[in-house]
Formats: structure tokens, sequence, C-alpha cells
């Protein structure tokens, strides 16, 4: 029974990876970007939502819908002003840049909020939950992260496939120089997707605050496990996002049964058996290519 | 001189005054061995930032996995040295055994490129950071200290590190310029210009880049191994840190990607930084992100790279030029260049 629960709340918890993941493969799709500071920018969220709270003596919830404009105002001036120029600069830019980016980040926040790891306060949520069997207890807060993130995919898998937006997104993601043949404003596409990718990781970095508590250091982590995600789904598909995330939040709770020392070390472990014997990921169609 | 040439004055000048230089510094243990101590944190450096250079400034490999190898390098140096091998000679075997480690997680990385790449060589470093910690025989989340150095007097034995860290620094620069210099050096600075021109061309793209990342983990490999010898404990929370990862990019774009001289200089700034400005922590840094990200942006080139492309510089010339001279050697020249030109157009 043990053993249910925890690959129950592996599912519950792969929302939040995918949550986190779905702005990095987002970017890499459309502006063939990867960002390594992705992790970063949703500990910031979580920084944010901990101080427009405690500032307004509201739960973390409520701080949304001033944060979520601020992070996408926040990305597109990245991409504006820092990743742009990045871009131009070839393949290596954009990796060195955001690498550096992080490492500001990181000690910035460590100059600012001391290393002492923080969580959020969700109000009356963070402690209701659904006792499903006398062993099973699934929190509300848990599924709500699940459903944030199932709402999120799916609101953009929607503006991706039915909007004027989403086929811009989309010419621009299969061959840039095509695109703006055809007359795709590809600046505010770029823009545009960099102010979601950073909106949808403050939004995950408020449910990590929720959940399990966040450091100025929790940025790297944050970006690998989403990037583990983004690989085992399978580069390019948003839900093989999600299945990647739930393989990873499974793995990382089963392994946690058996052994709490060796979560973090399996979850690695199955991300470089994909990488071994299914490259392309486990959910995606084999001619996507890296 | 006239004609195209590949060494020059300048080249000659530089050569001899390293080598001087080279000579002066092995000296250091008999003259002035408070020096030691901070050279040998030096001659690292250098040796890792060329290292680095040899992924990112020439094979196009951004690995912030390094740590890895330096790890790797450091355990293995343990387990040899705790089997009864001499520690210094143990180096050699802990550095290749970095080596034979690198190719199995090759195979792997390799199958990504750029920013993919960088976090599948992160998520490595933290798998052998794992490992380690959960390792009750190399002394888990605390760390062991070097076995076997006991019969070495204290003087011998930082006298022997710093003429291993000397030496590791030799090697790696004057090997990383004398392989630059080679067929294999074209092929990397192709495959770094434009992979699929690269491949187009005949260059073997995959080849290339595997040599470069066992080459630079059996170096790392050694520095790691040294490191343990020159600190005496070894501690997984320390040897497999990303900061490592954050000082070798620092030290290598500052200085100049894709130059040999280049990460030389830049371990130099950096080197200074770190004496004066690693008391402030945090904001150091801070300063180190933000600088590598203005240089990235606005002088790629790096400080050597603008000031060689502005001067003409090269103590180490990769590239070849043509010299004006003597009227008949520069007709042959010419006439030599003509013979090239038309085999390329056939």
């Amino acid at each position: 029974m043990n053993w249910l629960n925890a690959a129950l709340q592996g599912i519950l918890l792969g929302g939040e990876y995918a949550l986190v993941a779905c702005g990095l493969s987002l970017t890499f799709g459309v502006m063939r970007l990867v960002n390594i500071a992705h992790g970063d920018f949703a500990v910031c969220g979580a920084y944010l939502a901990l101080l427009l709270s405690t500032a307004l003596h509201v739960p973390a919830w409520y701080t949304l819908p001033l944060l979520l404009p601020v992070a996408f105002a926040a990305g597109v001036a990245l991409q504006v002003l820092v990743l742009a120029r990045a871009l131009r600069g070839g393949v290596l830019a954009p990796v060195l840049v955001t690498f550096g980016l992080s490492v500001v980040i990181e000690n910035l926040l460590l100059v600012g909020a001391s290393a002492n790891t923080r969580s959020l306060d969700g109000g009356a949520l963070s402690v209701a939950s659904i006792p499903v069997t006398s062993q099973i207890t699934l929190s509300w807060l848990r599924i709500a992260g699940l459903l944030t993130a199932l709402a999120v995919l799916g609101g953009l898998q929607l503006l991706l496939s039915h909007t004027g937006w989403g086929r811009a997104v989309r010419a621009t993601s299969d061959d840039l120089d095509t695109a703006r043949l055809v007359g795709v404003r590809v600046r505010p596409v770029f823009a545009s997707v960099a102010g979601i990718a950073v909106a949808t990781a403050a939004l995950a970095g408020v449910f990590l605050g929720l959940i399990s508590g966040f450091d100025p250091q929790a940025g790297g982590i944050t970006l690998v496990f989403a990037f583990e995600a983004v690989v085992i789904g399978g580069l390019g598909s948003l839900w093989g996002t999600l299945a990647g995330g739930v393989a990873l939040g499974m793995t990382q709770q089963l392994v946690g049964q058996w052994n709490a020392q060796y979560a973090v070390l399996g979850v690695h472990l199955l991300f470089l058996l994909v990488l071994a014997v299914r490259p392309q990921g486990l959910f995606a169609s084999a001619q996507v290519t890296v | 001189m006239a004609g195209v040439v590949r060494w020059s004055r300048t080249a000659s000048v530089s050569t001899v005054a390293s080598g001087v230089l080279v000579l002066a510094l092995a000296a250091v243990p008999y003259l002035a061995a408070r020096a030691e101590q901070s050279l040998v944190d030096l001659f690292c450096f250098v040796a890792l930032a060329s290292l680095w250079n040899l992924l990112a400034g020439f094979a196009g490999l951004t690995s912030f996995g390094q740590q890895a190898y330096l790890g790797a390098g450091a355990y293995a140096l343990y387990l040899f040295a705790a089997a009864g091998v001499d520690p210094f000679l143990g180096i050699v075997l802990a550095a290749v055994t970095s080596a034979l480690l690198s190719l199995p997680v090759s195979v792997l990385v390799l199958r990504l490129t750029a920013g993919y790449f960088a976090v599948a060589t992160w998520v490595v470093a933290e798998v052998l950071h794992l490992v380690a910690t959960v390792s009750p025989r190399v002394g888990g989340n605390t760390g062991v200290s070097l076995p076997g150095v006991a019969g070495y007097p204290a003087v011998l034995r930082q006298a022997l590190v710093y003429w291993w860290a000397l030496g590791l620094m030799v090697v790696c620069v004057a090997g990383l310029g004398l392989l630059m210099r080679s067929r294999f050096g074209l092929d990397a600075r192709a495959v770094h210009a434009d992979p699929v021109a690269a491949a187009g061309a005949g260059v073997a793209v995959a080849r290339v880049r595997r040599v470069a990342y066992l080459l630079a983990a059996l170096g790392t490999g050694a520095v790691g191994a040294l490191l343990f010898a020159h600190n005496l404990y070894v501690q997984p929370g320390t040897i497999f840190g990303a900061q490592y990862s954050v000082y070798m990019m620092f030290m290598v774009v500052i200085g100049g990607l894709g130059t040999v001289e280049g990460p030389v200089l830049g371990a130099l700034i950096f080197f200074g930084l770190q004496q004066t400005l690693s008391g402030h922590g945090a904001w150091y840094l801070v300063l180190l992100g933000a600088v590598a990200i203005a240089v990235t942006l606005f002088a790629p080139r790096g400080l050597w790279g603008s000031l060689a492309a502005r001067y003409g510089l090269a103590l180490l010339p990769l590239g070849y030029r043509v010299t004006p001279g003597d009227p008949d050697q520069l007709a042959a020249a010419r006439s030599g260049w003509g013979r090239t030109g038309r085999r390329t157009a056939g």
C-alpha cells in the first residue's frame, strides 16, 4: 500500500516538474535556446511571492495576479535586452550568458535573502487533504499543483494550435527564416514566448515554495529536473513533457520509498538510461531530432 | 622570410621567454617555498582553463560538468593510494581512470548538443557526486584524507605537488598549442565554427568531439588528483562543486575562447580577483557572472582575442600568414598559391 501511495504522490509531483519544464521546452522549441537560468527564475518567483505575501499578509495564492504579469514582463525584458543579443552571437553565447545569469541570480538571492530554506504560506489549502484509504492521503495542494500543470499545458496547447499567435510560434519554431519570409514578425514572437516561459517558471516556483520549500541554490536542481523531464518525455512535445515529469516524479517517490538516499540518484539514472536506449524520449515519435 | 609562414619573431621571443619562466618557476621550491601554496592553485587554474577551452573554444562543447572528472580523479587517487600505490605515481593512474570513465559518458552526453549537452554533463557530475556521498568505501559525505603520504617529509611533499602542478600546466598549455597546430586542431576549429559545414568538408565531427572530451577528462582528472594531493583531503561537496564550472567558464570567456594564450591570461585575472575579492563571497560570484555575461555579449573574443585581433599578436601562432619580402621568393610563393588555387578549383 505504501508503494501505491508513493506512486500516486509521484504522479502528483510530476505535474510540478512538467510545469517548470514546459517553459524550457517552449524556449528551446521556438528560439533554440536552452535557458540555464530557467530554474533560477522559478526560485525568483517563489521569493517574490514570499515578499508579496509577507508584505500584504495574504496566502501566497493571492499574489499570483500580481506576480504572473511581473514575471511575464521580466521575461519579455530579458529577451529584448539580453537574450536577443546572445542569440545573434552563435551557439555558445546563449549557453554562456544564461549560465552567467544563473550564477548572478543565485548569488544575489544569497545576499538578499540568506541561505535559509524558506517556504510559502498557502493558507487553509496547505493542510487540506483527501483521505483515500487509511494509508493513502492525497494533499489538496499537490492535486492543485497537478491540475494547474494540466491547465497550463492544455491552455498552451490550445493557444498553439488554434490562434494566430500559435501559428506564428509554430512557423518560427519550424523554420525561422521561412517564417520571416512569409511575414511573421519574429521579435514579438520571441518576446512573448520568453514572457510565457518566465511566467510559467514563476508559477511553478510558487508551487515549489508551497509544497517543498526553497533556498537561493534551488535553481540548479530545479533546472536539472525540468531538463530531465523534457528529455525523458521527448523534445518538442508538451504532453511528452508532462509524461516525462510524471515518470520523474514516480521514480523519485518509488526509489525514495525504498531508500530516501537514492531518490534523486534514481531520477538521474533514469534520465541517463533514457538517453542511452531511447534518446528521442519515451513518448515522442522517432523522427524528432535533438 | 617571404611567402606563407606560420612562425614569427614574436613567437620565438615568447617561446624562449616562456621556457625561461618555466625554469625560473621550477626553482621556486628552493628559493621562495612560501609562494608554493598559491602558485599550485594558479597552475591548476591555468590547466583547468586550457582544458575547458579545448572543449568549449575548439570543439564547441560547453560542459558544465567537468567537476565530474575532478572528483573522479581525486577519488581514483584515493583508491589507488589506499591500495598501496605511491600517491604521486597514482596521479597518472587517476588521470587515466578519469579518461576511461569519460568514454562511456561521452557516448551518452554527446548525443546532445549546445545547452542540452551542458545540462547533461552537469547531471553526470551530480550522479558521481551522489554516488560518492552514499559510498562508505570513500568516506561518504564526510570525505577522506590521502593515505600513503606519511612517508614524505612535508617540505618534499609540497615541492613534489608544486612540480606536478607546474608540469601539468605546461603540458596542458603547450599540449593544447601543439594539438591545435596539428590536423586535429584544424578539424576541431572547423567543428567549432560550423559543425554542419565541417562534416560536409569531410571532418569526422563525432570523432573530433569524442577525442576532445576524452583529453579534457584525462587532464581534468589529473588536476582533480593533484588538488587532492595538495589539500590532502577530499569531500564530495567540494570537489564536485559546480563553482568549478563557473571558474572555468569565467577564465576562458574573459581570456578568449578558442585561443591558446587567452585562458592563461584569464586564469591570471581570475587568480588576481580571487586573491583580492574572494572574501566578499556571494558578491564576488555575482561579479564573475556579470563580467562573463558582459564579455560574451559585447566582446565575444575575450581580452586576448581582442588584443590579438587589434595588434596581430600571436605568441603561439595557430594560423598562417602571407608576408611580403624578396621579389623572387614572393613570386615563388605566388605560384605556390596559384597551384593551390587551381587544385581547389578542380
